[in-house]
């Protein structure tokens, strides 16, 4: 089973935060990999006004590449953090040339471009590098976006982390979100890794799922060219978020009652019962069966946690005002908020959404029988 | 043979016929239950006459014979009473002495059963037994990752959707417009599928009503049954039962004149309506009541004149092409209750399936579409239209529903497949292979003939006389001497035991695999099969 954990903090922190939790978690996962979602950002990154940061795991014929196609559509370097490593790598972890986040500033034909069109825009962007990557071996793109910066790698999180000198303070962040992987039924495929990510959604899942294959096949079929990966079954946790958000425009609160939507008398009484029908109706593909724990990242960096309907796996939230994290394990908790009050942990149930607001203020609950806060 | 000893072309012996009775003269009460309950006359009562040789002891008499007369039963050779293999006899036998054997090599009663010039006709299905469907696995069984669910104690959902569904996005619009929305309604996945008030008996008839109103009210299992082309009992029209009903309309249009002039005064609109187009035991040809059915009750109810034959045209007569007709049919049907009921077609298994389901894909109102295999029962057909007419349900659904995920339309028309499944008795193992295919629902007919009414046919050819009305069960018969065998209530209760049953082992083939809140339609992943062609043309594991 893999080992999760999300932090929201109002002072910037340093992933190692996050791997330290893991690793104090390792007993649930295999140190097959470790994912690392940082956004709302300190350091430099934090002081970019929007511009998107790329990140990702280059060769030097890859970077010869990466930067011929950048220069050719127009973006230019603004900032970057190349880490460089040491020639030889910890155990398990392969040797690469180059892991790169670098900030560019939008090519001046951009301008005047509505804000959806630029979401558009950098999407293909990060897909085509994608393409380009796979054709050649030589590049492996996890994000191309304003505020984010995405590492992943395989191996033990905590050897992976000082190799990567993963304490520099240009990494640190307000949000952040990481995976220690136990790797299962899928070849270890960087692609593979948690957290995914799409145009400012991030989640990261414990458990599998039983439903993949129809999810994919529905996903898929959407006709929108980011629905495309799925070299993890819990990738479609991710694009399932982002269609709700984005082509149903519907809040996090919706989340549940699409993946695990309510039945018989709890449907019909419920005060949205006739919208919920039809949600569940025309979203059946996306129905998930468990055991999973979702753990996500939205746009506005509101964090929050779901869990399938019956299975379950572990998750619980913790915290004070201005510093909350959720994780697998409560030892996990332990490391990212020593000083918490535990007595108000709390482990969301399955009809709960805990959510946490970009204020960092307090984690509030939503059940899948309370009234749902729809856009008029 | 004949007493005087002429030989004809068509002259047979016992060994000729596919069903020989044997019969044990020991045993024989000579009490006459037998020969009264054939329903094709097969056995008489036989004299027979027979020499004894008769030998005392010692020298003083020369043995002598003597001629003496027992009475027994005698197999008719006359193709016309050929033995059904139905095995009544058995069943009614006090001493169990009689029993019908099926011949060990093919039998010589297929070249004349055609006297008259007219090819043979029958009821039940193509005489192959076995299927693709049996040999479907369920492989992904969940382990150590993802522990399965229990069949037993977690919450499921066995429910699917009748109806055309939009694309998320164009349904909630529509719906916070107020706008209209196509119906859906919420249903069990297992269907009993079109059986005609006229192929089946009444009591069958009803009592099939019974168990699905049954497994409604009182269990919750939202189970429809369709009307095939026979019409629907007027009373049943103007119940709340209607609700459980999907009314079917075919190219004879049997029973339409009764169903719209009820529809002013229906308290609740039928769960949607069938348009008949094919059906899998007869393939392009049209349906069929043989005369000797239709006796008044059935008459009255379809609107036609008593003891005819009643043969529905192969297509319907005022249909040209899909893209037209098929539209303004479904338009009509679904204007004569307001746009609130799922109006459907139901062909059968065919290569042009595709092309169908194309068509009905940019046709708003098509509600779904129904595919019948070429395994599919009948009450009467062709004996050759049933052997070698028609195309498998699992490839058709399969193509069908990868076709609509090419579209991305596959959670928009659901398919329902039906023909063989549960043939040879798995009906659960069936039903959630072809929903993994790609079904989101099934449909059948003859197995729960064979469940709830002891339905002897078989595709050995076994009974399979359901045309000429004398089904030795009732089920298929319009005499009331032989549908009185059959009592309602018990085959209600029955429908009952079947669904219940079928219930249990869905879930027992879902927990395993991990899946309870929604059907599994189009889980392939799930599915492998030993038969590396097959794999292929179903896109599904391998598995040795």
């Amino acid at each position: 089973m893999c080992r999760l954990i999300a932090i929201t903090s109002e002072t910037p922190l340093s992933p190692m935060v996050a791997i330290g939790a893991l690793d104090a978690m390792n007993e649930g996962h295999d140190g097959s990999g470790v994912g690392l979602f940082l956004s709302d950002l300190g350091g430099h990154f934090g002081e970019l006004n929007g511009e998107p940061i790329l990140s990702g795991i280059f060769t030097n014929a890859g970077m010869k590449r990466l930067d011929g196609f950048m220069m050719e559509v127009g973006f230019l370097t603004k900032y970057k953090l190349s880490i460089k490593v040491p020639k030889t790598p910890p155990p398990g972890v392969p040797k690469r040339d180059m892991y790169l986040i670098r900030a560019y500033e939008y090519p001046e034909t951009w301008e005047g471009l509505s804000e959806r069109e630029i979401h558009e825009r950098l999407m293909n962007i990060r897909l085509q590098l994608r393409h380009m990557g796979e054709e050649k071996q030589d590049m492996i793109v996890f994000s191309f976006w304003p505020d984010v910066i995405m590492i992943k790698e395989i191996g033990e999180p905590l050897a992976v982390a000082e190799h990567l000198q993963l304490e520099r303070p240009e990494l640190q962040a307000r949000v952040m979100i990481a995976q220690g992987r136990q790797n299962t039924n899928y070849a270890i495929n960087l692609y593979a890794c948690h957290p995914f990510f799409i145009q400012g959604v991030a989640t990261t899942t414990n458990g599998e799922n039983t439903a993949f294959v129809p999810i994919r096949e529905f996903l898929m079929s959407r006709g929108f060219p980011g629905y495309i990966g799925y070299q993890s079954d819990s990738e479609v946790f991710t694009h399932i978020l982002h269609f709700m958000l984005n082509r149903l425009g519907l809040p996090i609160e919706a989340y549940k009652h699409v993946i695990t939507p309510l039945s018989g008398e709890d449907l019909e009484n419920h005060p949205n019962g006739r919208f919920l029908k039809h949600l569940k109706h025309v979203c059946r593909r996306l129905i998930i069966d468990g055991p999973n724990c979702v753990m996500g990242c939205l746009p506005d960096k509101t964090l929050f946690l779901v869990q399938d309907r019956k299975k379950l796996r572990p998750g619980v939230v913790g915290g004070q005002p201005g510093f909350y994290a959720i994780a697998s394990e409560m030892c996990g908790l332990d490391v990212a908020i020593p000083d918490r009050d535990k007595s108000k942990d709390f482990q969301p149930m399955y009809l709960d959404t805990a959510i946490i607001r970009p204020d960092r203020q307090e984690v509030t609950t939503c059940r899948q029988t309370d009234e749902l806060p729809l856009p008029h | 043979m004949s007493s005087d000893g002429r030989i004809t072309p068509s002259t047979l012996s016992v060994k000729d016929l596919p069903w020989q009775i044997h019969w044990n003269k020991g045993k024989c009460t000579l009490c006459g239950h037998c020969t009264a309950i054939c329903p094709v006359h097969a056995i008489e009562l036989g004299v027979f006459r027979k020499r004894a040789v008769q030998t005392s002891i010692g020298l003083n008499e020369a043995p002598s014979h003597v001629y003496q007369v027992y009475h027994g039963i005698r197999q008719k050779t006359d193709p016309a009473y050929a033995c059904v293999g139905c095995a009544m006899c058995s069943l009614v036998c006090p001493n169990d002495c009689i029993l019908p054997y099926r011949s060990d090599e093919a039998d010589k009663l297929r070249y004349h059963v055609n006297r008259g010039g007219q090819p043979r006709r029958r009821g039940g299905r193509r005489n192959v037994p076995g299927g693709i469907l049996d040999q479907i696995k369920f492989i992904r069984i969940s382990m150590l990752t993802d522990p399965a669910l229990d069949a037993g104690r977690h919450e499921f959902e066995l429910r699917t959707l009748l109806g055309r569904v939009l694309p998320p996005e164009e349904d909630l619009k529509l719906l916070h417009e107020e706008s209209w929305t196509p119906p859906v309604r919420e249903i069990y996945p297992l269907m009993l599928g079109a059986m005609s008030f006229g192929a089946l008996s009444p009591t069958m008839w009803e009592g099939l009503q019974m168990g699905v109103a049954y497994l409604n009210e009182e269990l919750g299992m939202p189970v429809r049954m369709c009307t095939g082309e026979g019409g629907c009992p007027p009373r049943l029209l103007r119940s709340r039962f209607l609700k459980y009903v999907i009314l079917q309309i075919a190219s004879g249009y049997f029973g339409w004149d009764e169903i719209i002039r009820a529809i002013p005064e229906m308290k609740e609109d039928p769960c949607a309506i069938e348009i008949k187009y094919g059906q899998g035991a007869k393939p392009g040809d049209g349906g069929l009541l043989m005369w000797y059915k239709v006796n008044e009750l059935i008459a009255a109810v379809r609107g036609v004149p008593t003891g005819v034959s009643l043969p529905s045209p192969p297509t319907h007569q005022t249909k040209y092409s899909i893209e037209e007709s098929v539209a303004k049919m479904i338009q009509s049907m679904s204007m004569a209750w307001d746009f609130r009921v799922p109006v459907y077609p139901k062909i059968s298994g065919t290569t042009t399936a595709l092309a169908v389901l194309n068509n009905l894909t940019r046709n708003p109102y098509a509600a779904a579409l129904a595919i019948d295999g070429e395994d599919g029962g009948t009450g009467a057909a062709y004996n050759v239209s049933m052997n070698h007419m028609g195309h498998p349900i699992a490839g058709n659904i399969r193509d069908c529903y990868l076709n609509l995920v090419k579209l991305g339309m596959q959670n928009e028309i659901p398919l329902f497949a039906g023909g063989g499944v549960g043939k040879n008795g798995n009906l659960a193992a069936n039903a959630a292979a072809l929903i993994m295919l790609g079904a989101s629902g099934v449909q059948i007919g003859k197995y729960i003939m064979q469940a709830a009414a002891g339905c002897l046919g078989s595709e050995s050819d076994r009974c399979n006389i359901c045309n000429i009305g004398l089904c030795p069960k009732g089920i298929t018969s319009q005499d009331p001497r032989l549908y009185r065998r059959l009592d309602p209530e018990q085959v209600a209760e029955r429908v009952v035991d079947a669904f219940l049953a079928f219930d249990t082992e869905l879930k027992k083939i879902m927990a395993p695999l991990g899946r309870s809140t929604s059907l599994p339609i189009g889980m392939s992943d799930a599915i492998g099969i030993n038969d590396q062609a097959a794999a292929e043309r179903l896109d599904i594991k391998y598995v040795v």
